[in-house]
């Protein structure tokens, strides 16, 4: 085989497309993930990061809560390090009909979900922060999941395994000879160049931009892209994942993050120009915050960090043009059946919670068409810096009295922990003390993890995550950027990019001590720095 | 006590009016939090130019300013136009600052941009090498991973300034300009002068991430004149609740001094912007904590912000509604002695500059009003 030649081009590298690059590389075969700009920058890190029970869908979706408790269990085994597993509630309030809840704990009994009606004095103890108004609450094995971790652990055990990636390149065609699809054109916007990749089988793993590679290689999908507004809080005010026990609406889920705690969603449908750029406004904040406070009333007194929005790429029958019947399921294409268009498959739909799932299925289709007879095996085997269960531990085994950066970087990374360049006080010295993340941390993730830009490398270790938004850590880590890059010019704009972005998420919410911090930030970087 | 004066913030601008108001003969008393905006002082009184009377106050302080038209070079290699400055500060005629540059660090240290710097200074033609300092003295600072910050270096290497003259002059080869990090003077601003003349080339000082080393100094040597000029500076306190009759306030309770009322003559508030709480924002308003004063902002909170952070942020340009002599306003009417210095201005009143510039001439103007009373 050529050095552009491969047996599966996967297109976005969204949890969907590393998912499915891991599945494939594991299955033996030569893999090559085009994204064209960063991993998890779609709706894979713009959610939640709720690792669904699947109780939220056990009453109208019940295959839905099957698939999603099946992946809960095999993601805990496989994913520990990417995962808390802090167990849910879901609360009644006063407002709410408390019956709901016997119709709801039945619903989860019969998708295999524990669900547990428990004491509202129970609730109230086990999680302080929960609104004390509550009447009843049932437990369930809810928890939550870092998306960009889970993303770079997915995309790096496929690299080990000889996968190629390409980020920051954008498919710009597809190559086809008659109605079959044979490869792909591509731009790299880092480095201007154009290149060619062949491949027998491409997949388009594009979340809600997969409407328009699928249209570039002849396809039509029906997408519709719906708008989900979140806000990050400054604490992690809660431990248990808190929901409400009714029908799913807006802002009912309170999920616990690492430092943080984030309150969601909203859903809006939205034009596509849209998805690029979609934006949060005051009214969904407004809404987030009133309805957040039912959940956990501290949450009108704390502080926000950030507010974002994700677009979920939902997917209508293909006999309904209207999109009525819109699914929320998981939604493999294979073109060839579908629109005679051979070598070429859409996976989407679907949730960050059953990426693997939809990977397995989407990667079970392109070995079929290779004829390739292997089995899937990404439920059995952990991924890398998952092999072991409790950080703790594992901070314990590389340094063995683990100073508190140490431990914050083993629960970021895992067993991979061990390849942080450590034991140097300047490997230790501390690049953002919010996160606490170190030189060594930062340069193991630019070495390994395919890092071009602090934004980058904000989603692999947190840099800039915390309460103070990258205001000392940006420039700090642009200095060691532009030493691994050999190039200070770009890494001016970088910086620049870096701190537009943070703003972006900071202005919809710019009051208080969020924008006491903003004030300083603007006035460091402007006059100080004279950026 | 009656003071004739007691300023609420001990900034830049409450200290420059505390100084004038002593020098006056005036009793005056600085309610201070603690740290305030000197604390990431660039070093340039941005919007003020050459003004005896401003050089004179600095100078009896013994906070040493000049002025030279030009530019200045930044913390990221860049230029920016001159402005009465912190002799830290070095002022150029213009960017091409000499022929070759060599450019120290100190290992470990990542809140000074020596790559940065030298990209900048390339483009103005120098030729640049980046150098690390490797001194044991800072070895203590590095055993913990947070301690490499400007003032803690600034401790440790104000004594040992010579071997740093040494060190560098060790590097040194032909180069006509030395670059190092403005970390020198903490307690005596005395020690960049001897570096520079220690070292034959011209030494220019680049800004660090914030504690600010002359921001810090500029503060301590500000309170220190205004103690010896009999003002009483009472740190680490806030005013927490404020007397005022038909217009005129009488007298303000502070944290520490609960049940005890200070009174005065005249105040002044210069609580500073945001950061420090001088306004405060939430999702309804903006507003005046200490008087509830009338603040001049947009009511569509939509309009507080432009998405572009580069750009100007209308928030910054909210400020505490004042008359023509500086007085606040409260409900549209001004309060009789209670008159307003420094950025919780915002840019009510433009023609008194920005930033420093807006805290020393308004602290001017406010002190000049209140010695004619």
């Amino acid at each position: 085989m050529k050095p552009n030649e491969f047996d599966v081009i996967i297109i976005g590298g969204g949890i969907t497309g590393a998912g499915m690059q891991r599945d494939c590389a594991m299955r033996g075969l030569r893999t090559l993930l085009i994204e064209r700009s960063d991993i998890a920058t779609g709706a894979t890190g713009r959610n939640h990061g709720l690792l669904h029970s699947g109780a939220r869908y056990a009453v109208n979706d019940a295959e839905s809560a099957e698939e999603c408790i099946r992946e809960n269990r095999i993601l805990r085994r496989i994913a520990a390090h990417c995962i808390d597993e802090t167990d849910g509630l879901f609360i009644t309030l006063p407002e709410d009909d408390l019956a709901y809840q016997q119709t709801f704990v039945d619903a989860c009994r019969r998708a295999d979900i524990n669900a547990e009606i428990i004491d509202p004095d129970l609730a109230r103890r086990l999680e302080p922060s929960v609104n004390p108004e509550l009447i009843g609450a049932v437990r369930v094995p809810d928890g939550s999941v870092d998306p960009f971790r889970l993303c770079a652990a997915n995309m790096l055990d496929a690299k080990l395994r000889g996968g190629q990636v390409r980020l920051q390149t954008e498919v710009t065609g597809f190559i086809k000879e008659g109605d079959t699809v044979k490869g792909v054109h591509t731009h790299n916007h880092l480095t201007g160049e154009d290149v060619d990749y062949l491949a027998p089988v491409t997949v388009n793993a594009c979340g809600i931009w997969g409407q328009h590679i699928a249209e570039m290689a002849g396809a039509k999908i029906n997408m519709f892209p719906a708008k989900g507004a979140l806000l990050i809080f400054a604490h992690r005010v809660n431990n248990l994942v808190i929901n409400r026990c009714r029908k799913p609406s807006n802002a009912d889920i309170l999920v616990p993050g690492d430092t943080v705690c984030i309150i969601g969603t909203t859903s809006t449908r939205i034009p596509f120009e849209e998805c690029d750029n979609v934006a949060v406004t005051p009214d969904e904040v407004d809404l987030l915050i009133t309805e957040g406070a039912k959940l956990a009333p501290s949450l009108s007194e704390t502080r926000i960090l950030r507010a974002y929005a994700g677009v979920r790429p939902l997917v209508s029958a293909d006999d309904d043009p209207s999109g009525r019947n819109i699914s929320r399921g998981i939604v493999c294409l294979d073109h060839e059946e579908r629109d005679g268009i051979k070598g070429f498959v859409t996976i989407t739909g679907g949730k960050l919670m059953t990426y693997r799932l939809m990977a397995e299925i989407a990667t079970d289709l392109v070995c079929k068409k290779l004829k390739v007879d292997k089995a899937c095996q990404t439920a059995d085997v952990p991924l890398p810096g998952s092999e072991e269960k409790s950080y703790e531990a594992v901070a314990k085994k590389i340094w063995e009295t683990p100073t508190t950066a140490q431990k914050a970087a083993a629960a970021r990374m895992g067993t991979r922990a061990a390849r942080i360049r450590t034991g140097n006080k300047r490997d230790d010295a501390l690049i953002c003390e919010c996160e606490e993340v170190s030189v060594g941390e930062i340069n193991a993730a630019i070495d390994r993890l395919e890092v071009s830009t602090l934004t980058d490398l904000r989603r692999r270790t947190r840099v800039g995550m915390g309460t103070c938004q990258g205001e000392f850590c940006a420039c700090r880590a642009a200095g060691l950027l532009a030493k691994a890059h050999g190039c200070v010019e770009r890494e001016r704009k970088d910086l620049d990019d870096f701190l537009q972005e943070r703003w972006k998420g900071n202005f919809p919410i710019g009051w208080g001590d969020t924008l006491r911090e903003a004030e300083y930030t603007q006035w460091v970087y402007k006059h100080v720095l004279g950026l | 006590m009656k003071y004739d004066a007691v300023i609420i913030g001990g900034g830049l601008s409450g200290l420059v009016a505390g100084i004038t108001l002593q020098k006056a003969g005036k009793s005056t008393a600085i309610i201070s939090t603690g740290q305030n905006a000197l604390y990431f002082f660039s070093g340039t009184f941005e919007s003020l130019q050459e003004d005896r009377r401003i050089q004179e106050l600095f100078t009896e302080a013994g906070v040493r300013v000049h002025y030279t038209p030009g530019v200045r070079l930044t913390p990221m290699g860049s230029f920016r136009e001159s402005a009465l400055s912190l002799e830290d500060i070095d002022l150029f005629p213009s960017a091409k600052i000499g022929r070759k540059a060599l450019i120290v660090n100190f290992l470990g240290y990542h809140d000074f941009f020596s790559s940065f710097l030298a990209e900048g200074l390339e483009k103005q033609g120098l030729q640049c090498r980046v150098r690390f300092l490797n001194l044991p003295e800072l070895e203590r600072l590095e055993q913990s991973p947070s301690e490499m910050r400007s003032v803690q270096i600034a401790r440790v290497v104000d004594p040992i300034w010579e071997k740093v003259v040494q060190e560098v002059r060790l590097l040194l080869k032909d180069e006509d300009t030395v670059v190092l990090p403005q970390v020198f003077g903490l307690q005596d601003g005395a020690v960049p002068d001897r570096i520079r003349q220690g070292i034959p080339a011209r030494v220019v000082f680049a800004g660090t991430l914030p504690p600010s080393v002359p921001g810090v100094r500029t503060q301590m040597l500000l309170k220190k004149r205004y103690q010896l000029l009999g003002g009483v500076y009472l740190m680490g306190d806030e005013v927490v609740r404020a007397h005022v009759h038909e217009g005129v306030v009488h007298s303000v309770a502070t944290r520490n001094l609960d049940n005890h009322y200070v009174e005065a003559s005249a105040f002044i508030l210069s609580t500073g912007s945001y950061f420090s709480k001088g306004l405060v924002a939430n999702p309804f308003q903006v507003y005046e904590p200490v008087f509830g004063l009338d603040v001049d902002y947009r009511e569509n909170r939509n309009e507080w912000y432009n998405p572009a952070f580069a750009e100007d942020q209308p928030y910054m340009h909210f400020g505490v509604k004042t008359d023509g002599q500086l007085r606040a306003l409260k409900d549209g009417q001004p309060l009789e002695n209670l008159y307003v210095a420094g950025s919780v201005l915002g840019d009510t009143h433009p023609e008194l500059g920005t930033a420093a510039g807006l805290a020393v001439r308004s602290a001017l103007a406010v002190a000049d009003r209140i010695m004619e009373l």
